[in-house]
């Protein structure tokens, strides 16, 4: 493998892995305000796509993204109101049987809408071919919009988090519901934004890895679920480790996929997950005594 | 006299088995019964799981995985022509053990392959070792991780499937013989084998049954129950609550491995559809409604459900039937249907039987 090689296997690996992180952002907003695992997360993704690319034949481009990660919001925010909120101190086990059942629902809704074809949004700048060169790579306009939206929604969520009202009552939340409802801080808003926050995100970072990746009504479990490994790694709730495990892992799949055969990629994935599972479910990135501490 | 009344739903359920065919055959609906028996080899599926999921309130998202390990194991097996290699000292020696079977399939070639009983040992051995392996570190998870897990293990199953040539790939495997059971008994999809293996399936459901029955209403079935209600409280009486859940989940793989062996033979074939995440939750939805920790309620909902779906009475909704089937149960029932204050009369009259 000579240099402009792995830096080709690098880029890929940092934008597979820059949208992982961006999923496993989302999980960790809802994990943090509700302490479950929205398994429709991936789901988000695959809406705010598949609205973006139906819409982008009325309006121009920006128009379609916008509307569609306002679209996906709102599906966020039903979901929450309609089946969440009304069961808001069951087990935790019933919950996530509840997010279960919502992907399935989402996910055979745009088996319905949409069919089953391979769609993609038109590239942001250029086209499928044009290229830039990087340290000997080549590579496509669209990676560094993933790159560019990627860091921007991190670092727009660490800002809403440290600086605003509502992102302060929301994390006052994830660390203790009750005294934050003693505090005149209406929680049961801020579970509803959580899962608006977490969708919009979603639907964002589906728009941007439409025209690379392409998108299937079908492909949002393997998104989730590679999103929940780094949610895992990065340990539950932290979610600017998440983004450390995420590069971690779109590194590690983007070098074994040079080395063994494209079908069993998710595999990979998953392996790891099963290994972190089994050796450090606090992840790599926290010590064992302080992986109760959700910081955001 | 308690274990008397234990065996009492199983007489009842002897009745109407026997009943239903009689009532199909008379009213020459026989057609219905291929459905019902491969219903009754999806049941046994969701006993398993029943047994995991009532009892020792452990979630698996990944019991699909089991099922197609078992089908494939045996659909593989019993597929591949070992008749170049007939000459071999090895399949020599198999053949002389009694271990493969030498057979002409529909185009008049000499096929010698594995036995279905061979195939059935080498699925479950398979089976119980991997559901060994995967729950030795898995099942130590609570809640949201071991659904996860399961889940991820159903996907790889489902990866390997793909793309592994020995199982077809998006083909999955046809063409496998029917499986000999003794005398004229055979596990066998033609039309002309429909009655008698009607009742194969529901001999070895009401197998199955009875040992669940017996399994849930022993020592060890206390022990589950206690784990279920709160694991720190049955670990601090001294009850190994990880070997305990271990031992279920490796039972409740055997059982759907056995589920998805037979229905492979009854078929003939299996695919990767088997093998989806949607199959997956289709089980964990039956045992919900079922009523989570009751084995009568969940076959009854695993018969009636998934003749439904066989039957294709959903249509293209059948994936988003099951969902909403799962949300409804989750928002307004999570103890299962007879459970709720509306129907607790028909409760009433079911839990007599089922518990004396």
């Amino acid at each position: 493998m000579n240099f402009p090689q792995i830096v080709q296997y690098c880029l890929s690996g940092i934008t597979v892995g820059s949208i992982y992180a961006i999923v496993a952002v989302g999980f960790n907003i809802i994990y943090n305000t509700t302490g479950i695992i929205n398994f429709a997360q991936g789901e988000f993704l695959i809406v705010g796509a598949m609205t973006a690319i139906s819409l982008c034949r009325i309006v121009p481009l920006p128009v379609a993204i916008v509307l569609a990660v306002l679209v996906t919001t709102a599906l966020g925010g039903l979901v929450e109101i309609v089946f969440i909120r009304r069961v808001s101190n069951a087990s935790v086990l019933r919950l996530i049987v509840i997010t279960i059942g919502i992907s399935i629902i989402i996910r055979e809704a745009m088996l319905h809408i949409w069919d089953e074809k391979v769609r993609s949004l038109p590239y942001f700048t250029g086209t499928a071919v044009s290229s830039v060169t990087v340290l000997g790579a080549y590579i496509s306009p669209q990676v560094l919009w993933v790159l560019g939206v990627s860091s921007i929604i991190v670092t727009g969520l660490t800002l809403f988090f440290r600086f605003t009202l509502t992102g302060r009552a929301m994390r006052a939340c994830a660390d203790d519901r009750m005294a934050a409802r003693l505090c005149g801080i209406n929680d049961r808003w801020m579970v509803t934004l959580s899962f608006m926050l977490s969708a919009a995100i979603g639907a964002l970072a589906g728009c941007v890895i439409s025209p690379v990746t392409q998108t299937q009504y079908d492909m949002g479990a393997p998104l989730a679920i590679k999103g929940f490994t780094v949610a895992i790694l990065g340990g539950l709730g932290n979610s600017m480790a998440s983004v450390a495990a995420g590069l971690f892992l779109g590194l590690m799949e983007a070098f074994m996929m040079s080395q063994f055969e494209v079908a069993y990629k998710e595999a990979i994935s998953i392996v790891i997950l099963l290994l972190i599972l089994m050796f450090r479910p606090s992840g790599i990135f926290t010590r064992r005594e302080v992986s109760d501490l959700r910081t955001l | 006299m308690m274990k008397l009344k234990i065996y009492r739903p199983v007489i009842a359920c002897v009745v109407l088995v026997v009943l239903l065919q009689v009532v199909l055959s008379v009213t020459g609906a026989i057609y219905y019964m291929t459905q019902v028996t491969m219903a009754a080899y999806y049941a046994l599926v969701v006993i398993g799981l029943c047994l995991l999921m009532g009892y020792a309130g452990q979630i698996s998202l990944g019991h699909a995985g089991f099922f197609a390990i078992g089908g494939y194991t045996s659909g593989a097996l019993t597929t591949c022509n070992l008749f170049a290699y007939r000459d071999t000292s090895l399949v020599s020696w198999f053949r002389s053990a009694g271990l493969v079977l030498e057979w002409q399939d529909i185009y008049g070639a000499d096929i010698v392959s594995f036995s279905p009983w061979v195939a059935l040992v080498v699925a479950l051995i398979l089976t119980g070792l991997i559901a060994f392996l995967i729950g030795l570190p898995v099942i130590r998870l609570k809640g949201q991780y071991l659904a996860m897990a399961t889940l991820g293990f159903g996907l790889i199953i489902y990866r390997v499937v793909l793309g592994v040539h020995v199982f077809g790939q998006a083909d999955g495997i046809s063409n496998v013989p029917p499986f000999r059971l003794m005398g004229g008994l055979e596990v066998n999809g033609r039309p002309h084998f429909r009655v008698q293996n009607y009742y194969i399936a529901w001999a070895v459901v009401i197998v199955a049954m009875v040992l669940a029955i017996n399994l849930v209403n022993s020592r060890v079935g206390r022990a589950l129950r206690s784990i279920h209600q709160s694991e720190e409280a049955a670990h601090s009486l001294g009850i190994n609550t990880y070997r305990y859940k271990l031992a279920t989940f490796v039972l409740s793989a055997l059982f759907a491995a056995v589920g998805g062996v037979l229905l492979t033979h009854y078929n003939g074939s299996i695919g990767p559809s088997e093998v989806t995440v949607i199959k997956s939750i289709r089980y964990v939805t039956i045992v919900a409604v079922g009523g989570m920790a009751n084995l009568w309620g969940v076959l009854l909902m695993g018969i009636i459900l998934n003749f439904l779906s066989l039957r294709g009475v959903f249509g293209t909704y059948d994936d988003a039937v099951f969902g909403a089937i799962l949300i409804a149960m989750m928002l307004f029932a999570p103890d299962g249907l007879l459970r709720m204050p509306q129907l607790r009369m028909l409760s009433s009259i079911v839990s007599r039987r089922s518990h004396g």
